[in-house]
């Protein structure tokens, strides 16, 4: 509020706190959210090029396949995988299930462990894809 | 002067706008709705890795294709929109600003978001 007494003490800043999962997490979804916003893109300008034709559409292709659409393919894909599950989490504390700490402290861990498997899945399902072709 | 003012002279229309509710629900309706859409999506995309523009445009020829797409494009956006709207508000401070990003967070979202869904009509009836 813009007009609030300007001598109120400060809540403690972040490098005071110890990292925990739970702060991780909660971080680590916004920050995911924000950069899945940037991946939309990606996805509204391959959905665009395929429809305006073949050249648009090669361009796409060509920036997606070199090393450096990869990487940010592999970024997008676990920054997506991440959000699901640490959403379907928030999901869960919406239903009011899972608020005593040690069920967060293992529901994050499963979080990264789900994450992390799924995006190791489709990509392995990608690359199998183009083996065959 | 500024003393004599009662408390509520000073609070009034400072307050909640009355959407909260609605803008909580419709993040979780769409994150409902994204979490099968999103895996759907995935996987599709996997099975596409390396595929031509004939194979995309098969893809979406289904009709099945074409209506989860739509689903997931819809739900994707509006999740975003929102998502980003409470950044916004949590970390732009000054008014015109904020009210500039709020502005411009609709109107991408919304075009991005109609663009991609056109995309997806037009590879659909094949035009």
């Amino acid at each position: 509020m813009a007009s609030a007494p300007s001598n109120r003490p400060l809540s403690p800043h972040l490098q005071i706190y110890r990292w925990q999962i739970t702060m991780l997490t909660s971080i680590l979804h916004r920050v995911t959210g924000v950069g899945l916003g940037v991946g939309t893109l990606l996805i509204a300008w391959w959905l665009i090029a395929a429809a305006a034709g073949p050249e648009a559409f090669d361009t796409v292709q060509g920036f997606m396949g070199s090393w450096f659409g990869r990487l940010i393919l592999f970024g997008f894909t676990g920054a997506l995988f991440y959000h699901l599950c640490n959403g379907i989490r928030h999901l869960c504390w919406d239903a009011g299930w899972g608020f005593t700490l040690p069920v967060m402290t293992r529901s994050g861990i499963a979080v990264f462990i789900a994450a992390g498997g799924l995006t190791l899945l489709a990509w392995i399902m990608g690359y199998t894809m183009m083996a065959g072709s | 002067m500024a003393q004599f003012r009662p408390a509520i002279g000073r609070v009034n229309g400072l307050g909640s706008a009355k959407e909260g509710t609605h803008h909580f629900w419709i993040q979780r309706l769409t994150a409902i709705a994204l979490v099968p859409l999103t895996l759907w999506f995935v996987a599709s995309i996997a099975s596409l890795a390396g595929a031509d523009l004939v194979a995309v445009k098969a893809w979406l020829g289904s009709p099945v294709a074409a209506l989860l797409m739509l689903a997931f494009l819809i739900s994707g956006f509006w999740h975003l929109k929102l998502g980003i709207q409470v950044v916004i508000e949590d970390y732009v401070h000054g008014e015109a600003m904020k009210l500039t990003a709020l502005v411009l967070n609709s109107f991408i979202c919304i075009l991005l978001g109609g663009a991609s869904c056109l995309a997806v009509l037009s590879l659909f009836l094949g035009a």
